[in-house]
This record gives structure tokens, sequence and C-alpha cells, in this order.
């Protein structure tokens, strides 16, 4: 696994603490929007890392996660908007529910390979905005209009503004998550996941328990990314159905893509460009139009979908993979062995012809 | 009973372009192993363009006929230059690469033509065609338009040898590259049919659900569940199963209308089509994933 070494960690660890105390001093650097920014890029992070858990480490691929995100944001609205719950206790909810869904996701996608996995996930991703419309379930989640939640306060009167607060709740969290990801992976249970996504039947034959790998897995991918959506619904403060369609799994797919998949490191960088991106949108439109003259409208979707593409030929494991490679080809260390924790992409190319 | 009726019509109507597209989906399905999730998108792309030819003063017919080939060649040339060099690539590419495609057509015709939603004229005359009361003149066109459409594909893939050709790629490439077919060429044609076959069915429905870039999502995920009810391997089988599942949607929601008069409980309506839709996907792929008339694949390990 391309893990970060550790000196850079405490590097990124102490700079994620120490430039948001710097507002005083650089206000136009770490201004409060940027803050905001950065919140939601932590934000994309995490579900990104929910779904390389599944699909990167264990090879279930999953087109739908943006269900799980709206899951985690629905109870979290709802507990704050019905039951009076503090922003934070909503988290262990999310959690816990979503797992609770993800797991029950996970029983029927273990009949479910390859191509079927991806077709199911894909209905339910499209499926979501209209269960949540559901006629039954508008006394909890306001139907079409959503629910309008309040920001998180700053605690214990800290001086700190609301979205430098924001930023280290979103901090806190990420990094807990993070590292609660990175001991998994390197647990007896984080090989087994991976042993079932390099071959399946091998790692059944050695003992794994590979339908409850795969069923706990899909729950703890659906809670990370619930959790994302929980600290979502508070940083906007608003949750609506519409906002829960395909695209939005679509996102999140391009940050596993372009972060690498099966790396962790990587799922940070994948949530902080599609974040980066979608927000350039409007700034990549108009230097279309006006510096390259051309009369077309460039949205987020058109660069998301021309990387999806090129990547794949590209740099199939990711940028973070792929500079990693870089690196080291530099370097000229061993002899750039194939990642451990590369995909399944540059594996099993006779999969397609022995299924007849 | 004319309710009934009616909903039942209106079921074939849709079962027809769920028909089409289902085809489109098991024709690329059938010859490559891919599902092909830009399918629907595709289809709305070149309904754009048939929308963009009538507006520049062509007719309905020729702006039909000059879409469908467009999507032709766009099929082709998608599949020489976007699909062939990932022939062997494992599932999470090319899943990855299909929704790129989606991405791409959905944002390029959302740029080109903008998100509002358009009104699409319908080419079937108003007075005395259809059966007043039960079956409108569109929804009778369309099932007539779509099983012209599959009449000619049956016909082209049984008595052409372009079409025996076609057939012989897609079963077994080796044997068939032995004998002397071009497979490559082979299924790059089938792409071209099936996105032409795909324009077919987002050019007759667009009148129904109105022109817009998200238009094809619900009618796509209906495809795919057609195609798995038919069995995903079995082009008849797709047809088939478009119809049941047309037909089906449309019961389920009547009858929902039904329990709603009889005993005021809303269990389920047309606000819940997509949701019937991932439960006819997760049913039939979980409970019976070989469909109505599919073969049972067994992996030999």
């Amino acid at each position: 696994m391309p893990a970060f070494p550790k000196k850079w960690l405490i590097v990124l660890l102490v700079l994620g603490v120490v430039v948001p105390l710097l507002q005083p001093v650089l206000p136009n650097l770490v201004s409060d929007y940027r803050l905001f920014l950065v919140s939601t890029m932590m934000i994309a992070a995490i579900a990104v890392l929910g779904l390389n858990l599944l699909t990167g480490f264990n090879g279930q691929i999953s087109l739908g996660h943006g269900a799980f995100y709206a899951v985690g944001a629905y109870i979290a609205a709802i507990l704050m908007d019905q039951a009076n719950f503090p922003y934070w206790a909503t988290l262990p909810f999310a959690a816990v529910l979503c797992f609770i869904v993800g797991y029950l996701f996970g029983l029927p996608a273990l009949k479910l390979e390859g191509h079927y996995l991806a077709l199911a996930t894909f209905a339910l991703a499209l499926a979501v905005p209209q269960i949540l419309k559901y006629k039954w379930l508008e006394g909890l989640t306001g139907g079409v209009q959503g629910i309008v939640l309040n920001k998180p306060e700053v605690p214990f009167g800290l001086p700190l503004s609301e979205d430098q607060w924001l930023y280290y709740y979103c901090f806190i969290v990420m990094v807990f998550l993070y590292w609660a990801a990175s001991n998994i992976l390197k647990s007896r249970s984080g090989r087994a996941m991976m042993a079932i996504r390099d071959y399946h039947i091998a790692a059944d034959t050695m003992g794994i328990d590979t339908a409850l790998y795969k069923t706990v897995t899909f729950g703890i991918s659906a809670a990370y990314t619930g959790i994302a959506g929980a600290l979502s619904a508070s940083a906007i403060a608003f949750v609506a159905p519409d906002s829960f369609n395909f695209f939005l799994s679509i996102k999140f797919l391009i940050g596993l893509v372009v972060g690498g998949v099966g790396s962790l490191a990587g799922s940070l960088i994948g949530g902080v460009f599609y974040v980066l991106v979608d927000n350039s949108a409007q700034a990549l439109s108009t230097f279309v139009k006006n510096d390259l003259g051309l009369q077309f409208d460039l949205s987020a979707y058109t660069v998301f979908g021309i990387l999806l593409i090129v990547l794949m030929y590209l740099m199939p494991m990711g940028i973070a993979g792929g500079v990693y490679a870089l690196i080291r080809s530099f370097r000229r260390a061993a002899p750039v062995s194939p990642e451990r924790s590369a995909p399944a992409a540059t594996r099993k190319p006779a999969q397609a012809g022995e299924s007849h | 009973m004319e309710q009934f009726l009616q909903q039942l019509a209106s079921g074939l109507a849709n079962g027809a372009i769920y028909a089409c597209v289902a085809l489109a989906l098991v024709m690329i399905y059938v010859s490559t192993d891919h599902l092909n999730f830009a399918q629907g998108e595709m289809a709305m792309f070149s309904t754009y363009i048939s929308w963009q030819l009538m507006t520049w003063g062509l007719s309905f017919w020729v702006a039909f006929i000059l879409a469908v080939a467009f999507s032709f060649v766009l099929g082709v040339l998608i599949e020489r230059v976007i699909l062939r060099p990932l022939h062997n690539a494992p599932v999470l590419s090319v899943v990855v690469v299909f929704i790129g495609l989606l991405a791409i057509c959905n944002s390029v015709a959302g740029a080109i033509w903008s998100y509002l939603i358009k009104e699409y004229p319908s080419p079937f005359p108003k007075s005395s065609f259809g059966i007043a009361g039960v079956i409108g003149p569109h929804q009778l066109g369309v099932v007539l338009v779509t099983l012209i459409v599959l009449t000619l594909l049956f016909a082209f893939f049984r008595f052409t040898p372009l079409g025996l050709a076609m057939r012989a790629a897609a079963q077994n490439p080796q044997m068939a590259r032995l004998v002397g077919v071009r497979v490559d060429w082979m299924l790059a044609l089938g792409w071209g049919l099936a996105a032409a076959v795909g324009a077919v069915a987002g050019i007759m429905v667009a009148h129904i659900v109105y022109l817009d870039p998200n238009m094809m999502g619900g009618i796509l995920l209906y495809a795919f569940a057609s195609a798995l009810v038919g069995g995903i391997g079995n082009p008849g089988g797709a047809v088939v199963g478009g119809f049941i599942v047309g037909v089906l949607e449309n019961m389920v929601a009547y009858a929902g209308n039904q329990i709603e008069k009889a005993t005021g409980v809303y269990i389920i309506g047309n606000g819940e089509k997509l949701t019937v839709a991932l439960i006819i996907v997760i049913f039939v792929l979980t409970v019976k994933p070989a469909g109505l008339f599919g073969r049972v694949i067994v992996k030999r390990v």
C-alpha cells in the first residue's frame, strides 16, 4: 500500500491543525470560505474512503454509494430536526444505521459479481431521490422541500469562527476514520478483504468466511459514506432529495478513480479533487469561452467523464498511484513491482473469457 | 374497465420502448459481456440531434433517419476508439468507462441544448388513428414503429450473410475468425446497430417524457430490468421482457391507484416507478439471474 511516509503524515497533521489558526494573520489566504471548502473536501474524502474500502480493497463495485450518503445525511437531519439531537451526536447513529443498510444490501450483493453488482447499485443510486420523496416518509424527510438545519455552533466558548470550528470538526472525524481504516486494513481482517478481492475462490479455500467479510465490508463502507453524509448535512445545514441523484455517486467514483483504486491516501486526494473541479466549473467554463473562444458551457461532469475514461488508460492506479510509481522509478529503487494493493484493474485479464 | 384497458395499452407502449433499449443492451452484452450504462444517454443525444435537425426545417422522418444514422456512426466510433483497447480489461475499468461516457453525453447535451425541458412533436396524425378511449395515436404509432424495427432487425440477423457473420462473431469469436469473419468489425457494427435501435427508442419516447438531458435515466433502468427478466443473453427474451415490464410497471401503478381509491391508503403510485424497477432488478438478479429465457451459465474454475 502506498502509505504516506510517517514524517509526511506528521507534517500534514500539524499543518492541518495550525493553518486555520492563522486566519487573523493571513485573513485573505485563510478565509472563512476557503475553510468551508476544505471542510467539504474532507467530507468528500471520507465518502471516497468508504467507497474505496469496498471497491478498492474488497473488489465489490458500487455505483450507488450516493444512497448511503443520503441515508447518513437524512438520519442526521431527522435527528437534529425532530429529536433535537446535537449535531455531533448524530454521527454514531448515522454510522450504525448505514452499517445496517449497507449490510442488508450486501446480502443480495453476495450473489452478484462484477457487472451485475454494478447494475444493482446503479439502480439503487437512480431510485434514491424517489425513495426519499416517498409519501409515508414525508413527515420525517420533509418531502421535496427537504429539511433546513442550523450550522454547528462553536462549543465551550472557544474563540473560533463557525467555519473554523466546522473545519476542526470534520478534521477530527476524518483523521479518526482514516486511522481506523488503515488499522482495519493492516489487520487480519484487512488481509482477508484483499484476499477476497484478489482471488475469491482461493480465499474461500483458505478458510476465510467470504460471505461474512463481504457483507461486513459492505456495511463498514456504507457506514463511512454515511458518516460523510451526516457531516455534510450539518456543514451545508440543508438536505433535499434531489441533491442525492446519480451524479453524486459519479462524483464518488471519480474520487475513487483519480485517487487510485485501493489506495487510502489516494482517497483523500480523490475527495479533494472532485470538490475542487466541482467548485471551479464556473471558472473552467469562462476559461473555455473567453480564452479558447468556444461557445460551449463546459460543466464539471464533462471534465469528470473525460477523466474517467482517460485515467482508465493512462493511470489505472489513479493519480496517487501514478505519482508514487513515478517517484519510485526516479529513485531507481528496486524494480517497480506492481503495488500490492493495486486495483484489480491490473489483474485477471482473462476473466471475461472464462465465464462461458 | 376502460381505465384498466388504457393502462394496459400505455403499458404496452412503454414496453415497446423498453424492448428497444433492452434489445440494444442485449446486443452489446451478447458480443462483449459488457453492460452499457451509457446506452440511455447515447439515445438521448441522438434524440437531441433529431430535434436540432427538425428546428433547422427538416421533416420528422428525415430527421429521424438522419439521427438514427448518426447514432449508428457514433456507436461504431465509440466501440472502435474507446472500447476496443479495453476488450480484456477487468470489469471495474469497463464500468468506469461507461459511466464516463454517460457523464460526457449528459453534460455535453446539457451544454449544447441546455437543461430546459423541451416539447417534442409526435409524427403520428391525431385524428382517426388509434382506438378512441383506449390507446392514443402516439402510443399506437410507437408500438408499430418499434415492431417494424424489431422485425427488420430479426430479418437482418436471420436472413442476411452479414447478420449471420455478426451472430457467429458474438457466439464464438475464435471460430468465426477462422472462417474469415472480421470479428473486430462485427463487434463495432453490433455497437452501431445497438446505438441505432436505442436512438429509435429515444426519438419515440421523447414525445411522452419530453426532451431533456435526463429523460432516459428511468427508461434505461427499466430496460435493464426488461433485459434481466427476459434473460440478459437472449434478444427475443429482451423484447418479451420489455413488454412484460412495461405492462407490469403500469399495472403496479394502477393497482396502487385502485387501492388508494378503495381504502384511502397510499402505497405505491407513479412517484415510485424507479423504486419498482430497482426491486425488479434486484429480485431477478438474486432469485433467477438467468431470467425467463436465459441460459444458466456455469463458471468453470
